[in-house]
Order: C-alpha cells, then structure tokens, then sequence
C-alpha cells in the first residue's frame, strides 16, 4: 500500500513539474531582448516612440497564414507612423519557411528562431500569438489564436490606440 | 511470482508514467500534418454527421450534445 502511495506521488510529482514549466509573459511584463536569442535575420533598429508587433508564427499553422494579410496591412498602413512588425517564425526547416514567403511577400521584417530559444523563453502559450510592446520592451497588449472577424477589429482598434498613445509620448 | 510481476509491472509505470510530456505550441508540427487528422474527407465526415443524427435522433450527431428532439 505503502509503495503504491508513493509511485503515485512520484508520477504526480513529475507531471507537476513538467506543467508547471516556465511562466507565460504577460501584459505589463518586460519582453526578452530580441537580440539575445540568436534569430536568423535583421531585427529593425527601435528608437523611442515606436511600437512593435512580435508575432510568433509558423508555415504549418493554418491560423497564422490568416494573420498574415493583416500584419502586412498593418504596416502598410501604420509603418511611417512608428509601428514596427517583427514575425519570428518557428518552422523546423528554413525552406519551409522561405517556400512559404514566396508565395505570401510582406513588407515587414521576418526572423527565425532556429533553435526555440525565444519561443521557450516568452512560453508562448499557442501560435499565432501576437505580442504589443513599446520601445522599452514592454508588453501592452496580447492576442493569441485565430483572428477572427470580431478579435480581428479588436486587434486593430487596439494597435490604433496604442499607436495613438506612443505618438503623444514621443512628443 | 504474483508479487515479482506486480513489481515489474509497477516499475514500468514509474519508468514510463513520468515520460509523458505537454508538447509545445511550437514544436506542434508533425501533429498539424493532414496525415494526423483522425477525419480526412470533409465529405466522408458530413455524411457520417448526418447518418449519426439520423439513426440516433440527437442533434449534433457525435461531436455537440443535443435535445434528442431529432428535429433536422
């Protein structure tokens, strides 16, 4: 009886730890420094006043393609404004990904994150997941799954808004 | 000899139980695959819907519980 109470509490235990894993970034949280995470391609230099979208997506995420046509109307439309887009993907392979840019051309700047680091870093919690941050790295706004036709307009309301609120504070 | 394989049988939980893993949102590659997909033809599944409903009168068929009135 003995020993089977503490088989049980062996594998309660290792389960425990393995869900309990790392904690998920959340809004008002410092988003990691891009730049330490080894990303293959440019990050785009951030000057004060600017607000960047890091969107976490992949070529075999069926919801991520949809968010694609809005990321770039974003910043065709907001880009001489201050918004930045960072799309970090997390293809395994490089020609998955570049396959997958050739047939959808964007505007804004796309890394890799080869090795996981910064998706295991932020513990993204689903793909896609779009992070708002300012200047300072500070997370503003989340918004993670498929973007549907009512998030969608949230989505954009709320980059218009913070937008509006990063204009003033440059002023 | 019921106690050995008890014993055996019980280290093979401990050895194995814990192995189990979340796998992470973006290491979910292989499972996004159309070959993972328990339903492949959305045609098949639809008749299958319909066919389920109809002999079971719920709506909804398998997937969403429904009245049992078997009104569609």
């Amino acid at each position: 009886m003995n020993s089977c109470l503490l088989a049980l509490a062996w594998v309660l235990a290792s389960v425990g730890v393995e869900a309990s894993g790392k904690a998920t970034i959340r809004i008002g949280d410092k988003f990691p420094n891009l730049a330490e995470f080894g990303l293959e391609g440019d990050l785009p230099a951030l000057a004060k006043g600017k607000l960047v979208i890091v969107d976490f997506w992949a070529s075999w995420c069926g919801p991520c393609r949809g968010t694609f046509p809005l990321m770039e109307s974003l910043h065709r439309r907001w880009g001489k404004q201050g918004l930045v887009i960072v799309a970090v993907n997390e293809d395994k392979s490089q020609v998955a990904e570049t396959e997958f840019l050739k047939q959808h051309p964007v505007t804004f700047t796309v890394v890799r994150d080869p090795r996981k680091k910064l998706a295991a870093a932020v513990n993204v919690p689903i793909l896609p997941c779009s992070y708002i941050l300012d200047s300072n790295g500070k997370v503003l706004s989340i918004q993670s799954g498929e973007r549907t036709m009512e998030n969608r307009a949230v989505f954009v309301k709320r980059v218009e808004e913070l937008l509006a609120q990063q204009s003033l504070s440059k002023q | 000899m019921k106690t050995a394989l008890s014993r055996i049988a019980l280290l093979g939980f401990l050895v194995l139980a814990p192995g189990c893993v979340n796998v992470q949102p973006w290491d979910r590659d292989a499972l996004a695959k159309d070959a993972m997909k328990p339903e492949r033809d959305p045609v098949t599944l639809a008749v299958r819907e319909h066919l389920w409903f109809s002999r079971e009168a719920a709506n909804g068929g398998r997937t969403v519980g429904g009245g049992g009135c078997g009104c569609n």
